[in-house]
This record gives C-alpha cells, sequence and structure tokens, in this order.
C-alpha cells in the first residue's frame, strides 16, 4: 500500500465498493446534493451582485451624485389645474459645490430636458436629453464611439451641437451614419457631431457592460439655457403643469478614492444647509459598493452555512456506511491482518474507500452544481456567474469531508484484534 | 477442561524438541496464554515449552479446547502470550511492537486456515500476492511468483477466478499458493482439511508432503490420528499443556534413507 501502491489501492476500494453497487451508489447522494448546491448557490448569488456591483461601478465609484428630487410632500397638493414646481438643485448649489472642492474635484452640472427627438420622419416621444459641459464625458467615464463629444467652445459659442447615445443613433438612424445629419428637438435643429457608448471606461470588460438601457443625447449646458429654458412644460388632461429645475444633477469627480466619502459628507452638509426641503438626494457610488459588497458578504456566510450542514450531513451518511462495511468485513480485515497487513494499511484501505465515496460523489456534485446554473440561467434569465474558487472549494472539502468521516470507521477496522476478527462470521 | 479425557494430573508438561541439529526457527520458553472473564480465567496454554527447528514437519493433535488453536496463533504472531517468551528465529516477538509482529507475519509467515479465507473481491492471482502486498520492500519478482505458485497448485488457468468461482479444494490450493508466495520460514496450518472430502483432503496432504521434502518448515493442527501420522513429529495437546511428543513411523524411515 505504499507508493506505487495508491493506484491499486484504489482499485481495490472501488472493487470493494463495487460489490455493494446500491448502497454505495445511495451514499454518496448525499455529497454530490451537497457538492451541486454550494456551486449552485454561489453561482446564482454571484451573478446578482455582479450585475449589482457593475450596475454602480458603471455610476463611477470615485464620482458623488447630487440628483433633483421632486419633494414627496408636494405630490398630491390641491386640485389647481395650473401650478408650477419648482425644486432641486440651483446653479447657486453648483456655484458653492464648485468653488468647495476645487482641488478635489470636479464638478459637472447637468439638466434633463424634456422635448421629443426627430430625424426625417422618425420620432422618439421621449429621449433623455441631458444638457451639460464637456467634462461630463470624462467624469463619468463614458467612451466616444464616433466624432466627438461636447467640446468648449461647443458650451462657449452656445452652439447647435448634439451627441448621441448609441440606442438613440440606432432608433432614428437606423443604419445611417448619423453624424453631419441634423436631429430636431422640440422646434430646433441640432448638428450630431458624434456617439457614445453604453460601456464605461472602469472595468469595461466586466459582464452586462456594453446593454445600453435609455436613449441618450447630449447637447451643451448653455445651448439649453439658451433655446429651452428652466421649464419643463407637461399637459395632461385639460391640466397644465410645469416642473422649474435649474439642475437636475451635480457630478463631482473626486481625484481620490479616499476622499470620496468626505467630499459626499461635506456636500450633505451644505445642502442641507441651503435647502429647506428634501428636494435632492446624494448618490455615492462607493457606499453602495460597500453595502453591495457588506450583503454579499452576509449571503456567503447563509449559505456556506447551509452548504457547511448538508455536506456534514452527507459526511455523516458515508460514515454511518462504512461503520457498516468495516463490520461486514471484519472477517476480510482478519485476513489481511493475518498477512500481514499494519494498522496503518488497514487505516489506508478504508480511508482510501471512503475517500472514493466523497470524491466520487464530490465529481458528479461538481458537474450538476456546473449545469443548475445554466438551466437556471435558461429558464429565468437570472444571470450567474460560476466562478473557479467555487467548484475547487465544492470539491476540496467533499474530499476533506471523505478523510474526516472515514478516520473513525478505518481506526475502528485497523484496531480488531486479528485472532477476533478471523472468527468472525 | 476435565472433560477431554487427559489427566488433568498429568506428568510434569513435557519440553518438546527434538534435540535435532539444525537452526530453531520457533522456541517457548514457558508460554502461557490466559483468557480472562470477569474472576473467570482460561489458561488456554499454561505452561508450554517448544523448539520447532528448520526443515521440521509437526503435526498437533488434541482434544477441541485443548489450546491447538491457541498456540498456532501465538506461532503465528497473531496473539502475544499472557506470560513467557516467544522466540522466532531468534528474535524475542514480546519485544516487538504491533507494526513489526505485521512485518514478521508477511515475511516469515505463511497462514492455511480451515475457512481458507480467501478475499472474495480479489482473484485468485491477486490473493496469492496479498501477502507482498505488505511488505516494505516487496520482491520485483512477486507477480512471477505468484503465477508458478499458482501452477504448482494447478490453477494455473484460474488466475482471474474469484474465489466464489472455486469449489473448496481449489480454494484451500490458493491459500497454500498464498502461504508460499513470501517464502516464509514456517508454514502454519490450522484443520487445513477440516472441511474437504477425504480425497481432496489427500491431495493438499501430498502438497504438504512436498513441501516438506523441499525443506519446508511445517506446523499443521488436525483432528484425524491418520492425518497426524503424515507429519515427523506429533505433539499432543491437553488442556494448555504439551502431553505427549511423539515421532512416527515417517521419522524413522526417512532417517533410515
Ligand atoms: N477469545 C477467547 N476468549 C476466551 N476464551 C478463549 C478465547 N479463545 C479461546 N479461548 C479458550 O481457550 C481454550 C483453547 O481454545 P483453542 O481454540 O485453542 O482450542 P482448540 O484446541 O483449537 O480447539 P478445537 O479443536 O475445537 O479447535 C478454549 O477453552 C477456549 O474456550
Ligand atoms: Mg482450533
Amino acid at each position: 500500500m505504499r507508493g506505487s501502491g495508491i493506484i491499486a489501492s484504489v482499485r481495490l476500494g472501488i472493487s470493494s465498493l463495487m460489490l455493494h453497487k446500491l448502497r454505495s451508489g445511495l451514499t454518496t447522494l448525499g455529497v454530490l446534493f451537497g457538492t451541486s448546491s454550494v456551486i449552485a448557490m454561489l453561482a446564482i448569488g454571484e451573478g446578482a451582485s455582479a450585475e449589482a456591483q457593475e450596475q454602480i461601478k458603471r455610476l463611477g465609484s470615485q464620482n458623488v451624485i447630487l440628483r433633483s428630487v421632486k419633494p414627496a410632500e408636494d405630490q398630491n397638493q390641491g386640485s389647481q389645474t395650473t401650478r408650477i414646481l419648482s425644486y432641486g438643485l440651483t446653479n447657486d448649489d453648483y456655484e458653492r459645490v464648485a468653488t468647495s472642492f476645487p482641488s478635489v474635484g470636479r464638478v459637472v452640472p447637468s439638466r434633463l430636458v424634456a422635448q421629443e427627438a426627430r430625424f426625417e420622419d422618425r420620432m422618439v416621444p421621449q429621449p433623455r436629453i441631458v444638457a451639460t459641459t464637456p467634462e461630463w464625458l470624462e467624469v463619468s467615464g463614458r467612451l466616444v464611439e464616433n466624432g466627438r463629444f461636447l467640446t468648449k467652445s461647443d458650451s462657449v459659442g452656445a452652439k447647435n451641437v448634439c451627441v448621441l447615445g448609441t440606442e438613440l443613433a440606432r432608433d432614428l438612424f437606423l443604419f445611417k451614419d448619423p453624424i453631419g445629419q441634423r436631429v430636431k428637438l422640440g422646434a430646433d435643429y441640432f448638428d450630431v457631431v458624434g456617439t457614445i457608448t453604453p460601456r464605461v471606461r472602469f472595468d469595461s470588460d466586466a459582464p452586462g457592460a456594453g446593454e445600453e438601457t435609455t436613449q441618450e443625447l447630449f447637447i451643451p449646458l448653455s445651448t439649453a439655457d439658451n433655446w429651452f429654458g428652466d421649464m419643463n412644460v407637461s399637459r395632461r388632461a385639460g391640466s397644465f403643469n410645469a416642473e422649474e429645475v435649474e439642475l437636475h444633477e451635480l457630478l463631482i469627480g473626486v481625484d481620490n478614492k479616499d476622499n470620496v466619502i468626505g467630499i459626499a459628507n461635506a456636500a450633505r452638509e451644505m445642502l442641507e444647509r441651503f435647502h429647506d426641503e428634501k428636494d435632492y438626494e446624494v448618490v455615492v457610488p462607493l457606499e453602495l459598493l460597500a453595502q453591495a459588497e457588506e450583503t454579499k458578504r452576509i449571503f456567503n456566510i447563509v449559505l456556506g452555512s447551509i452548504a457547511g450542514i448538508s455536506l456534514l450531513v452527507g459526511g455523516i451518511g458515508i460514515m454511518n456506511v462504512m461503520l457498516a462495511t468495516v463490520t461486514e468485513r471484519t472477517r476480510e480485515i482478519g485476513i489481511r491482518r493475518a498477512l500481514g497487513a499494519k494498522r496503518q494499511d488497514i487505516v489506508a484501505q478504508f480511508l482510501v474507500e471512503t475517500v472514493v465515496l466523497s470524491v466520487g460523489g464530490g465529481l458528479f456534485g461538481v458537474a450538476l452544481g456546473l449545469a443548475i446554473p445554466q438551466i437556471v440561467q435558461w429558464y429565468t434569465d437570472m444571470p450567474t456567474l460560476v466562478t473557479l474558487q467555487a467548484p475547487i472549494l465544492a470539491f476540496t472539502i467533499s474530499a476533506g469531508i471523505g478523510v474526516l468521516f472515514g478516520i473513525y470507521p478505518a481506526w475502528r477496522a485497523s484496531h480488531m484484534d486479528p485472532v477476533d476478527a478471523l472468527r468472525h462470521e | 477442561m476435565s472433560d477431554n479425557g487427559v489427566p488433568r494430573e498429568s506428568p510434569v508438561a513435557v519440553a518438546a524438541d527434538s534435540g535435532g541439529t539444525s537452526a530453531p526457527v520457533a522456541q517457548f520458553q514457558s508460554v502461557q496464554r490466559i483468557y480472562r472473564m470477569g474472576d473467570q480465567e482460561v489458561r488456554a496454554l499454561d505452561g508450554v515449552d517448544l523448539t520447532f527447528r528448520a526443515g521440521e514437519y509437526w503435526s498437533i493433535v488434541g482434544p477441541s479446547g485443548s489450546g491447538k488453536s491457541t498456540l498456532l496463533n501465538v506461532l503465528g504472531c497473531l496473539d502475544r502470550p499472557s506470560e513467557g517468551t516467544y522466540f522466532l528465529g531468534g528474535e524475542d516477538t514480546g519485544e516487538l511492537n504491533d507494526d513489526a509482529l505485521s512485518e514478521l507475519r508477511s515475511r516469515r509467515l505463511g497462514f492455511i486456515f480451515q475457512s481458507y479465507n480467501l478475499i472474495p473481491q480479489l482473484n485468485v492471482l491477486d490473493n496469492i500476492m496479498v501477502p507482498l502486498l505488505y511488505q516494505s520492500h516487496p520482491p520485483a519478482d512477486g507477480e512471477e511468483r505468484a503465477r508458478e505458485l499458482a501452477s504448482r497448485v494447478g490453477l494455473g488457468d484460474r488466475l482471474d477466478h474469484r474465489p466464489r468461482e472455486l469449489s473448496g479444494g481449489q480454494m484451500q490450493r490458493v491459500a497454500i499458493a498464498r502461504s508460499l508466495v513470501n517464502d516464509p520460514d514456517l508454514v502454519l496450518a490450522d484443520e487445513a482439511t477440516g472441511n474437504l472430502d477425504s480425497q481432496t483432503s489427500m491431495e493438499i496432504l501430498d502438497l504438504f508432503d512436498e513441501l516438506h521434502s523441499e525443506g519446508k518448515t511445517i506446523v499443521f493442527v488436525t483432528h484425524e490420528a491418520s492425518v497426524s501420522e503424515r507429519a515427523q513429529r506429533v505433539l499432543v495437546m491437553g488442556d494448555g499443556r504439551v502431553c505427549e511428543v511423539r515421532e512416527t513411523a515417517r521419522l524413522a524411515q526417512e532417517l533410515a534413507t
């Protein structure tokens, strides 16, 4: 049973187990399901959290985002047919924020414009028109696909130019090259100077990057001020609603991750001081990321415990069967001892059998565990992600279970008295 | 143990030694094997002095419960004396730990049992090779030896059969081949023919005779007087003691030639 004998002893172990095929097969089921559930659950969990983290990362983990939010208490106010609601971030806020952190961050203001977009006979009724400054591209981490983004001279000259997101470009122009064409926003024409991809510079090869969700279009903020003002008007069923929002978003690009939380807190304080009601929100992707990671950690602990328990049950099943096997094969143990087997040889023999059982269960478990996420993804569109660690971890644990739960039966076998064992019927 | 026909007050235990000239293989000095169950004591061996010399051919007889199997188990290092000393090849086995005794069994001893005791999941060839499996330095030609021994006991064409596909006599032949594969100093057989019909028994005993003529040291336990006469010397056990050591006609015949 030494050295080169390992293969021989594994073969012997298998042939001993094959004497009771059904029993051996049933015994491996515990470990099989334990292992496969670990892998499957990890894959589904990883998939979900990877998607969440990707969404957060796309906001830019070094950014702090200040957003205008319609204050809650005003929403059901009165029954007037005409009202003008004024809320949100102001140009004063922008000035204050921009002058407060000049050394650590760039501040990019943007406003949403509610207009429809047309090209020839095609129309997109509610595009997401973002009026912003040239720095937006750099701070948001987005990438130019064709042409260029807005420039300083566009801003200074308040030019009628626009940059399209890939999706809007496709919806309006189909397969035609949009650059050089003119898009009509509301009553005005804008020259298309470029398109940008939905992909971000920050880890652009992560899964999910490249899926666009909005029909975006970008124009210079100064142009928007000239043409559209702050007023977004909506008319519905005879009522007239207008919202006045100076800025929808202030995007702060922080130069260093360590300063993100500090700047976020300073911005919160500042906004609190100058706003009577909470008509803004502060979004800190880094904090969200930390929360997502914490959630994932808790999830992993819960998952690990469930998986651990199921593997434990599998291990106990194996031990139970091995104890029965040892009793059944008392005679064989006596024979081997009489022919010169040392205690350690007997231990090795039964340990090999237990490990073959658990590793066999582990292997099938890994196969099943890799198949389940595929099936889940196929039927539910839930994203799953099988990391390399998951099958390795699951497999190692199942093999370890075999050793751990095999030790006692093997020890029992090796400490039988040879003469008694030989007399056993 | 008084119902076994051997008087309890038999003369002081016989010290069995052929007084021959060859080197002692196994030597008992006042060996006792006492089983204690609660306050009861069974003296399975009760002061045995013995010397088995190289090349000798012994049979052990005696009534049931007289300690024959116990004696053989101690000889085979499967059991240890409660008192006294057992030398195997000049080595005091009392000094050896469990691993060293196991190594002795795999290198120096060959066992043949009444119930064959083959391992069911192994084929004939693998069964014969089991003792080599446990040697710390197994011989390189182990498999070749095993094949030779299999043909010698007439099973050269059954190498990949499982024990359940063999008759009792065939299984016992496999067991004999197995007991020889490690070229032991001492071959021990406990009622090896007990489960076999007389015809098959004779064939097995012929094999023993053959081994003896090749110089192997053989000790076998038997019930039957006729069988015991096959050996050179008969050891008669009674109540855990050696009652008598008798030389057989065979020895006289061998000495004459
Ligand atoms: N494990 C044991 N525990 C208690 N007593 C035992 C044990 N093994 C043997 N004995 C006792 O030791 C004595 C000798 O037993 P042993 O098996 O050596 O007899 P034997 O001469 O081989 O008999 P048989 O011809 O029936 O095989 C018997 O009285 C038996 O009851
Ligand atoms: Mg007996």
